[in-house]
């Protein structure tokens, strides 16, 4: 895959938590998409390609409101805030093997004014990922929401190797001190101390409030296309050099795992760095799907970045804030700036191998890893980097 | 949705193999499927065995003594028929057969749940033909045989 397809274009609307607003999902993707195809030069009837987020809105509605003549492309992958990054890397597959020339990912929801996560999950079982296995076996016990599913691997990952609440507090300051250089965030102007996080409500223990990301309105859409037609477009393409997808086992149960930590990132990271022909040392910055402070940590874990169960000790110490040995979530990610579902985390990605991130720019950025978690535990991986 | 079906109890289905696993649970067994080819147990019960692909099972009665694996405290619910209920731990319970389920640790105070805690079945009748299995702390041992649930 190394360099075959490029990001050209990204594109964000505001991130609001404004009811008045009410914005939809298809108003706020398309949003995006158009604010992503003029980023790249790029007209909407370049699009033949599309991969939506899963159960929001349809390839088939984007494109007929884009006026895209010809639709030659368009698959979902069902592993939720997992997919914009596996998108990502299908639709690097899709251009380097000549099924689409421009493939357009959008994301975004009205995640704050419209109904809440908690409120699907708990109430609605096609939405739950395992479907009648929540319904049937999770539910009845009063586990309804994912703050409680992913509290059970918090607790037993501090159970086997002693990670503490501060530990899971210095990602949840991370990300909001990152946000303070982003004028985008929700969170700028909204500084946190450490005895702000650990007086925050208990929730789901050991998952405090501010373990939680944002719940926000909010689109961001990526535009892919091959690297030949890359150096003819408006902005310095960012290669796509490795990616991957990956699902835990089993894929639909998160309770019976024999390992409860292998997820589906632990078997796509591997294959997306040996793809890309680099070590997770080679990163000059993460972007990682900030769902809750655990699963972050989690994902560094099982990214490479450090050992498993070295993870708290990893996050302290200003390691993974900008100066550090690995900014992580320049923009304050899923925590202090917005839920954007993932895609957020690709266009922060690209800003940053642009060099366009200004006050939260990592110095010298070459290479970036972006990340995607979502349902149980599935994973998603890209490797991108600056395109000579 | 009326304000009565939102706090209601989400309840399990009543047929299939959910229907199966609850109808063993209101007769007051824990019964969980056991393949037939290669012997291996599993919960959520499944149409095939992961570990040797025999779609053939008994549903066979566990033990039911375990120890908690791990477990969350809610304090604020999210589902609006456990409001009532907080603080309530959802909790994965690891059966002496190796198989793992989500359930509950009942009569024991939150604050008292640990990892590796040890625990044993018990029934409890959540709503009219519908038994949930449920945990409670085992006598440690030595101090007596345990009468199991
Ligand atoms: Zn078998």
């Amino acid at each position: 895959m190394r360099g075959g397809a490029c990001i050209v274009g990204v594109g964000e609307t505001a991130y609001t938590r404004d009811v008045a607003r009410a914005p939809t999902a298809l108003g706020l993707q398309l949003e995006a998409s158009l604010a992503a195809l003029e980023d790249a030069g790029l007209a909407r009837a370049d699009v033949d390609a599309i991969l939506p987020f899963p159960n929001l809105v349809s390839a088939e509605e984007l494109a007929a409101n884009l006026g895209c003549p010809e639709l030659r492309f368009a698959t979902t992958h069902h592993v939720g805030g997992a997919a914009p990054v596996a998108s990502l890397g299908t639709a690097a597959l899709a251009v380097s093997a000549g099924a689409a020339d421009c493939v357009l990912l959008p994301a975004g929801w009205a995640g704050y004014s419209g109904r809440r996560t908690r409120q699907i999950v708990a109430q609605d079982v096609a939405s739950i990922p395992g479907g009648a296995i929540a319904r049937d076996y999770y539910l009845p016990h009063g586990l309804t929401a994912p703050l409680q599913w992913y509290a059970l691997l918090a607790r037993r990952h501090m159970h086997e190797f002693g990670t503490r609440p501060e530990q899971l507090g210095a990602v949840a300051l991370a990300m909001r001190r990152h946000a303070q250089r982003n004028p985008r965030a929700v969170m700028h102007g909204r500084p946190l101390s450490m005895e702000d996080y650990l007086a925050s409500p208990m929730l789901s223990d050991p998952y405090r409030l501010l373990d939680c990301c944002l719940e926000t309105d909010g689109g961001a859409a990526v535009v892919v296309t091959s690297a030949e037609r890359a150096r003819d477009l408006r902005r310095p393409p960012v290669a796509v050099l490795g990616a991957a997808c990956g699902q835990p086992d089993p894929a639909d149960e998160i309770t019976g795992r024999a390992d409860l930590f292998r997820t589906g990132l632990s078997s796509a990271a591997p294959r997306a760095f040996a793809a890309a022909g680099v070590r997770p040392a080679d990163a000059d910055f993460a972007q990682i799907y900030d769902c809750f402070t655990f699963e972050l940590l989690q994902q560094l874990e099982e990214c490479g970045f450090c050992k498993r169960g070295e993870g708290g000790a990893f996050v302290e110490g200003g390691r993974i804030e900008l100066g550090g040995e690995l900014p992580v979530n320049t923009h304050g990610g899923l925590l202090s700036e917005a839920h954007v579902l993932g895609m957020s985390h690709v266009v922060e990605a690209v800003r940053q191998l642009r060099g366009e991130a200004g006050e939260r720019q990592v110095a010298g950025a070459e290479l970036g890893v972006v990340t995607g978690w979502g349902d149980f535990g599935d994973g998603s991986i890209a490797i991108l980097g600056r395109s000579a | 949705m009326t304000a009565a079906d939102a706090s209601a109890l989400p309840l399990p289905g009543r047929d299939g193999f959910a229907g199966a696993f609850y109808e063993a649970c209101r007769s007051g067994e824990l019964r969980f499927q056991r393949c037939s080819a290669c012997g291996a147990w599993r919960h959520v019960p499944r149409a095939l065995c992961a570990a040797c692909g025999s779609p053939a099972f008994t549903w066979t009665p566990s033990s039911g003594r375990g120890r908690v694996f791990t477990y969350t405290i809610v304090t604020r619910a999210m589902h609006p028929g456990f409001a009532a209920r907080v603080p309530y731990a959802p909790a994965v319970i690891e059966l002496e057969e190796g198989v793992r389920i989500l359930s509950e640790v009942v009569d024991c105070p939150v604050e008292e749940l640990r990892i590796d805690l040890p625990v044993v079945v018990v029934f409890q009748e959540v709503a009219e033909g519908v038994t949930l299995p449920k945990f409670r702390r085992a006598v440690p041992a030595g101090a007596g045989r345990e009468a199991g649930g």
